[in-house]
Order: C-alpha cells, then sequence, then structure tokens
C-alpha cells in the first residue's frame, strides 16, 4: 500500500509539469494583456511598453516561462501583476471559505444522499422510490444560481433568518460562520444530492441481485442488516467514486455559488484572475486545482481497499 | 450521584459548550461604518499608474489636491491657501495652506508637491501637455513653488484642477520619487481618509478610517472642493461580483451605499421606503463611438461620416440605459449643461439619417469591404453600443462583421495598428466620464495627433493647433470659441462620435445623508445613524 502511495504520488509530477506547459502556453495564447489593464483608457504605446518591462512580459515567452518554472521549484508562486499581493498569500486568504464551503456541502449532500438512495433502493419502484427520483431530477435540473436566488428570496429577505451575502470565518463566531454558509451549502448541495443519491440507488439495486443477500436473507437476516451490513458496504465502490469526483468539482466549481453569495474563494479568485489576465495568479490556481485533483483520485483509489478487500494494489 | 442527576449534569455541560461554541464575539467598542459597493473592486493602489475610475475614486479617499473644481466646475484652492499668477502670466506660485499633515504625521512640503506633480505629469496626459510647455518647477520654501512656462498660459492651474483622467493627487517626496511605470508601496496621503492597510483584500475589498489630522477648510463642499469633513469612523468598499446579490444586500441593510443601481433592478427598489435612489454625479456619462483611421473603408473621410449618420443616439441610448429618465441625446462633444456646451455638428450626431449615409457610401466608392466591430460581452455598460452600431451599419449599406469578446481582450485588440487581416479592427465604442471629457485638453479621445493619438489615431493637424490655442488662451470666451470650432471639426473628420448622455443612480439606505453631489463619488460630508 506504502508502495502503491509513494508511486502514485510520483506519478503526479509529470502530471503537475504537463499542466503547468499546458496553462502556460494557453494564457500566453489568450488575447489580453495586463499592462493596459493597468494602464487604462489613456496610456500611450511607451508607457504600456514600460510597464511590460517593469513586470518582465517584454521577455522572451521562453523566458518567462524559465523564470517561473524557477520560481516554482524555489516554491515561489510570483506575486499578483495587479495587486502586487503574493499569489501564495493571495491563495491562503481565499482558501478558507472555498474549503468550508466544499466541506459543508460534500457533509450535507452525503448525509442527505445516502439515507434517500437507499431507501429509494429499498422501495424500489414504489411511491418513495418515484417521489426520491423525481426529486433528484429538480435537483438536477434547477441551475444552483436560480435555488441561490430563491433561498435568498425566501430566509433572508422575507424570513430573516440569514444574510444575502458575505463570508464569517470561524474566529469572527461559530454562530455568524454558520449563518454565512447555510443558505451557500443549502443551494450547492441539492445538484449534490441528487447525484449521490441516484448513484447510491443504483448501485444497491445492482448489488441486491447477487447471490450473497439471497444467501443473508435465507440466514434469517432482518432487511435493515441487509441493507447496510452487506449491500451498502458491497455498493460503496461507485458511491466513494462519485463523492471523490464531487468533492474535486466543488473545490474548482463553486464559482456560481461564491458569485451569488459574495463568498471571497478560490473560485472567485480564478474568474478575478482571468478577466484581469494575472498570468500568475491563474497559473498558480490552475495547478492548485490540478493537484488537488491528484490527491483525491490518490485517497479515493486508496478508500477502494477499505470497502472492498478484493482490491489489491 | 442518580442517574437522573447525571443525566441533567450532561444536558448542563452539553448546553453549556454548545452556548459557548455558538457565542458571537462582538468588538469592544463597534465604529461607526459606511459599507459601500462600489462599480468594480480594488486591485490597483497606484492612482497615477492607471485611469480605472475605482483606482481614482480610491486616490481621492486618502489623498488629496492642491487645486479641485468646484459643483459650478470652477477652480477652488484646495491643499493650497492661494495661487499668484505673475504679471506676464508665465509663471505661477503656489502656498501651500498650513497645517498639512501626511498620514504618518509628517508635514506636506512644496517639495513633496513638486515630486508628486512631475510623477503625475509623466504619465497624464494634459499634464504632459502642461509640462512641455513649462520651463521650470522650483521649490521656493518649504510652503511655497513656482512654475514658469515659456508663453503665458493658465494650462498648470487647469491641470492642477483636473478632477478625473488620472488625478494630480500629492504623495510625499519618498513616494512620488518612484518612477510612474513602477506602482507605489506605501499608499500614504494627506487626505481625509487613511488607508487602513492591514485590511485591504485585492479584489475583495478595502477600508479607510477616519484621518483625524485632516483640517478641512472652511468652505462649504461643493463638487470635490471646500471642506472635506468626515463623520463617520470608517468606510468599507467591498466587492460584488452580482448585481443582484448587491441590490438584495441593499434591501436588507447589510451594505448601506450602492455606487451604481443596474438599471434592469431599478423596479425592486424604487418604492422602498428604506432606500433612497438618486443621480449623485450630475455631469454623468457620454457614449462615443471610435473609428479607425488606419483600416479601409474609415480611411475615407465620406465613409467615416456616413457611419456616423446611420447611427442614432436615441436608438443607443435605449438599449444602453432604457429608462428615459437617465439620459438625454446631447450633440455637445463635450457636454450638455457644461461650460464648453455646442451644437456644432448637431445633423450628423444626434438623428440617425440612412439616406444620407447611403449618399455618401456611394459618394465615397464603398465596395463592400468589411467593418469589424469590436463587441464587448461582458461589461453592461458596453456591450449594447455595438449591437445598435451594427444594425445602423448595416441598415446603410455596410458590410458589418461583428466580433464578440470580453472587455480586457478589446482593450488588448483595439491597440493594435495592423490590418483587418492581421488583427485589427474598424469600430469600438466606451464611455466617458463627463469630468474627464468637458473640455478639448482633458478630453483623451479629440486628440488628433496621428499615431501619438489615442486608438484609432485620426491625424487632423489643425485640431491639434486649436488645442494648443485653447491651452494657451486664459480669455473664456476665447477658448468658448475653440471649443465650438473643434468640436465641428471632430464631426467633420468623423474622429469621434459623441452617442448621447446619461447617468447612472446610486442606492443609499436611508440612514445615510445625501452624498455631496461629484464627479466622483465622495464619502466625506456623509453622516449615519446607527452603526
Amino acid at each position: 500500500m506504502v508502495n502503491f502511495i509513494l508511486r502514485r504520488m510520483l506519478a503526479a509530477i509529470p502530471v503537475m509539469a504537463m499542466v503547468a506547459v499546458i496553462v502556460f502556453a494557453i494564457l500566453r495564447l489568450t488575447p489580453g494583456d495586463p499592462a493596459a489593464i493597468i494602464a487604462g483608457d489613456s496610456a500611450t504605446a511607451e508607457q504600456l511598453d514600460q510597464i511590460r518591462r517593469v513586470m518582465g512580459l517584454d521577455q522572451p515567452i521562453y523566458m518567462q516561462f524559465f523564470i517561473w518554472i524557477g520560481q516554482l521549484v524555489r516554491g515561489d508562486l510570483g506575486v499578483s501583476l495587479l495587486s502586487g499581493t503574493p499569489v501564495s498569500q493571495m491563495i491562503v486568504d481565499r482558501m478558507g471559505p472555498s474549503l468550508a464551503l466544499c466541506l459543508s456541502t460534500i457533509t450535507l449532500s452525503v448525509l442527505l444522499a445516502l439515507p434517500l438512495g437507499i431507501l429509494a433502493a429499498w422501495r424500489q419502484g414504489k411511491l418513495l422510490d418515484r417521489f426520491v427520483m423525481a426529486t433528484s431530477v429538480l435537483g438536477f435540473s434547477v441551475p444552483v444560481f436560480v435555488t441561490a436566488y430563491l433561498l435568498i428570496l425566501v430566509f433572508s429577505l422575507k424570513l430573516g433568518w440569514f444574510p444575502v451575502q458575505g463570508y464569517r470565518s470561524p474566529d469572527e463566531g461559530l454562530w455568524m460562520f454558520v449563518r454565512s454558509l447555510t443558505l451557500p451549502t443549502l443551494a450547492l448541495s441539492t445538484v449534490y444530492v441528487a447525484l449521490i443519491a441516484r448513484i447510491t440507488r443504483t448501485s444497491i439495486i445492482e448489488v441486491m441481485g447477487e447471490d450473497f443477500i439471497r444467501t443473508a436473507r435465507a440466514k434469517g437476516l432482518r432487511e435493515r442488516g441487509v441493507l447496510l451490513g452487506h449491500a451498502l458496504r458491497n455498493a460503496a465502490v461507485p458511491i466513494v467514486t462519485i463523492i471523490g469526483v464531487g468533492i474535486a468539482l466543488l473545490i474548482s466549481g463553486v464559482v456560481v455559488t461564491e458569485s451569488v453569495f459574495n463568498l471571497p474563494g478560490l473560485g472567485r479568485l480564478v474568474v478575478e484572475a482571468v478577466l484581469g489576465r494575472d498570468y500568475p495568479v491563474i497559473q498558480a490556481l490552475i495547478l492548485l486545482f490540478a493537484f488537488i485533483y491528484v490527491l483525491i483520485n490518490l485517497v479515493v483509489d486508496t478508500l477502494y481497499t477499505v470497502f472492498d478487500p478484493r482490491i489489491r494494489y | 450521584m442518580s442517574l437522573s442527576n447525571r443525566f441533567s449534569l450532561r444536558k448542563l455541560m452539553l448546553s453549556a459548550a454548545l452556548a459557548s461554541a455558538f457565542v458571537v464575539t462582538a468588538p469592544a467598542v463597534q465604529a461607526q461604518t459606511i459599507n459601500a459597493v462600489m462599480h468594480s473592486s480594488v486591485r490597483v493602489l497606484d492612482p497615477i499608474m492607471t485611469t480605472a475610475h475605482i483606482t481614482r475614486n480610491h486616490g481621492y479617499m486618502i489623498y488629496d489636491t492642491l487645486l479641485a473644481t468646484d459643483a459650478k466646475n470652477e477652480i477652488q484652492p484646495q491643499m493650497v491657501e492661494k495661487w499668484e499668477a505673475s504679471a506676464d502670466g508665465k509663471s505661477y506660485t503656489f502656498t501651500l495652506r498650513p497645517g498639512l499633515k501626511w498620514h504618518d504625521g509628517t508635514p506636506v512640503t512644496a517639495e513633496d508637491c513638486v515630486a508628486s506633480i512631475k510623477r503625475w505629469a509623466e504619465q497624464d496626459k494634459m499634464g504632459q501637455m502642461m509640462t512641455g510647455q513649462m520651463s521650470e518647477m522650483k521649490v521656493i520654501d518649504a510652503n511655497s513653488f513656482v512654475m514658469v512656462f515659456k508663453e503665458a498660459t493658465d494650462i498648470a492651474v487647469r491641470a492642477l484642477a483636473k478632477p478625473s483622467g488620472i488625478a494630480p493627487f500629492m504623495m510625499p517626496k519618498r513616494i512620488a520619487e518612484t518612477p510612474s511605470t513602477q506602482p507605489i508601496k506605501e499608499f500614504i496621503g494627506s487626505g481625509p481618509f487613511k488607508m487602513v492597510a492591514a485590511e485591504f483584500k485585492p479584489g475583495l475589498q478595502v477600508v479607510y478610517e477616519k484621518n483625524t489630522d485632516y483640517v478641512p477648510r472652511k468652505e462649504p463642499a461643493s463638487g470635490l472642493a471646500g471642506g472635506k469633513v468626515v463623520n463617520v469612523d470608517r468606510v468599507k468598499w467591498v466587492a460584488m461580483p452580482d448585481a443582484m446579490t448587491s441590490v438584495n444586500a441593499l434591501i436588507n441593510g447589510e451594505i448601506d451605499y450602492l455606487e451604481q443601481m443596474p438599471y434592469d433592478l431599478l423596479p425592486l427598489v424604487e418604492n422602498n421606503p428604506d432606500i433612497v435612489l438618486d443621480v449623485f454625479d450630475p455631469q454623468g456619462y457620454q457614449t462615443v463611438m471610435r473609428m479607425n483611421f488606419l483600416n479601409p473603408p474609415f480611411d475615407n473621410k465620406k465613409v467615416r461620416q456616413a457611419a456616423m449618420y446611420a447611427v442614432g443616439q436615441e436608438d443607443v441610448l435605449q438599449a444602453l440605459v432604457g429608462n428615459p429618465k437617465y439620459f438625454k441625446t446631447c450633440a455637445a462633444l463635450f457636454g450638455c449643461g457644461l461650460p464648453y456646451e455646442s451644437q456644432a455638428g448637431a445633423e450628423v450626431t444626434v438623428k440617425p439619417n440612412i439616406a444620407r449615409a447611403k449618399e455618401l457610401l456611394k459618394e465615397a466608392g464603398y465596395k463592400g469591404e468589411p467593418v469589424v466591430i469590436l463587441q464587448p460581452t461582458d461589461a453592461a455598460s458596453v456591450k449594447t453600443q455595438p449591437v445598435v452600431i451594427g444594425q445602423a451599419l448595416r441598415a446603410a449599406g455596410f458590410n458589418v462583421q461583428m466580433q464578440a469578446m470580453d472587455w480586457q481582450t478589446l482593450v488588448t485588440r483595439r491597440a493594435s495598428q495592423a490590418s483587418l487581416a492581421d488583427g485589427g479592427w474598424n469600430i469600438f465604442a466606451t464611455n466617458n466620464v463627463m469630468a474627464e471629457a468637458l473640455d478639448p485638453l482633458r478630453a483623451f479621445g479629440v486628440a488628433a495627433n496621428g499615431k501619438q493619438a489615442w486608438f484609432g489615431w485620426p491625424d487632423v493637424p489643425q485640431i491639434e493647433v486649436l488645442r494648443k490655442q485653447f491651452a494657451l488662451t486664459t480669455d473664456l470666451a476665447e477658448q468658448k470659441k475653440l471649443a465650438n470650432d473643434i468640436q465641428a471639426l471632430v464631426v467633420e473628420e468623423g474622429v469621434l462620435l459623441p452617442m448621447g448622455q446619461y447617468y447612472v443612480p446610486a442606492a443609499i439606505r436611508k440612514t445615510l445623508s445625501k452624498p455631496v453631489e461629484a464627479p466622483v463619488p465622495v464619502f466625506w460630508n456623509m453622516k449615519k445613524t446607527g452603526k
């Protein structure tokens, strides 16, 4: 197992290197000039050249690439072209809200979706199953921003229970933190509850047809025991996979939720950096997301061995 | 201990733990804070490096200017106590008012101001024009300095009172000596607010606190001039990427001030008893169309005129604003209701005349060369104009090619002097704050000195001659005549098409007092009830 983890970690290095080359190339091929953005409307060509020189954008592209790679090897992500702030500091500042939102969303989604999926599988074809499946289709279909605005309308503007926007860190009080995350978590969870509940249902239905389930029933085990003790564990591999994919998607895919609820997270930082052509910030964030994907894949693959002892690496 | 007692104790401990976990940590003394959502987030903090309006607005919070324009567009002293022109009109002496301090507590000196003016003049077009006519600028003593010009001119006074574009903000000498193409690292001014550097988060928030050392002028606040009295402890600018969220936050009382209310969301607050909706920049904005003189077919004057005849202001403004309460058609290149208002060329600029446009195209021998219009799709204030222009040009017989892109791509693309085949362009539209376009010197789109001019690169030497005369004359009547002649030439040559004037309402909670009307959103003299 240790060997497997080490091998996978080593394999991540060429993956990250490829990502670095691709993201650098794509950014330099995209039209846009950070110097023009900083200088504004009335800048002359000479002023733009001077600003490019100060930013190092006048260097040949291969030189810019090697300078960046050199910085990366030294653990330096560079500084924002627009604000001059170290990129590592920007990422640390923005990591909290995204991480909190992802964890709360995935926790709530798993807590709701697993029982719903199991119940739907247990009552396959019955009213409860149809209800869960119809609701999950709704969860998939309604865009997150629509759910978000509806939640804001009801729970913030009408009832006044939660703030419309903003993020409060746990340092400002746990209740404030929970309040600021409640609506974003609910809005974002709808999609993941639907996704995980459907996968759970399908996986369990598949497993319920297996011989060992018939054996379990034949030896007199109650239906609850069959479902939770035998079916769920054997259906865990696809469920864990989808939860892992969900976490990875969440980390980089919370742009809409962060914008609607004005959460200062990484998703918003990506959009701001792309619109401002802030190359060092975009490059660092894409690398970070790639690393998170690699890491989550590794964790998921490792978890397979826990749920299915037949899997060995 | 009985079982029930043990159970109660457990419940008590659990309750205590929960209560302590959920306790809200309130600050010891809550400062009175105005929470504002501005039109954009602050990332660049150096107001001399960029013309971005949000950075200019930030500049007015923490820096001060030597002179300022009041609500009537008249020039008033601000940091200076007085200025005097020599008898021959060639030199201007400025004397600072006593008691001015930088935010670090050191006194403001003439040396600081001279260094600040030099740095500003390297970046600003009007500053460059001023420097071109200046023979020397020297410090007389700690509180005064003199600017000497080659010819008699009051350009120094007009330039130093310039409210927008790059405003001439004063900084300590050690900061002002930073090369103008490199961003400054310290943000110390002498303005009414201090920036709280520790709370600055690029793209998210910037926080200002009252500068208790600031000595406001005695005169009442008017425009950007007069006494800047700060009545609150802090002002916090929070960035919100979603307009709907900003409006909801305002309705819910989470913010106090929304600088730019989106027109389509006006009905949400119009009848709200807690919210005031008003225009606090009475000069407003102007939307303009620019053609590229370097690329066919607009290298032909008659084709440029045809395009101008085709576009009607009402159509553009309806698409951009929609609500007639907030726009007006206006032929005046330097603004309606402003000092240099003129109707020259109104027959071309205001109403569409497709028949005349077709005639001109025929006279010009237009053979259907493509017209590439740059269309930004991500910025609400500039995304509708190209669509209307495109439709108008098609109606006149142009072969229009719309090219959709984000605004930042447009900003890069419009700097290209290449042919269409190599990524060049023909038309783009943008907006000016009237404060930076109300005379022929401030309006950088009017400059027509070929490849030195703003994107589009018009080459009309006569306009430059008139602009220089405008810079040199101190007679208002003469200035007005020159501005009229420049406007006539700009329309005749197709340098810039004014497409009307519009106003953006701000929405504020009733807990705030009415802001000072100015071309820049200002937070001095504003009061707030409650925290």
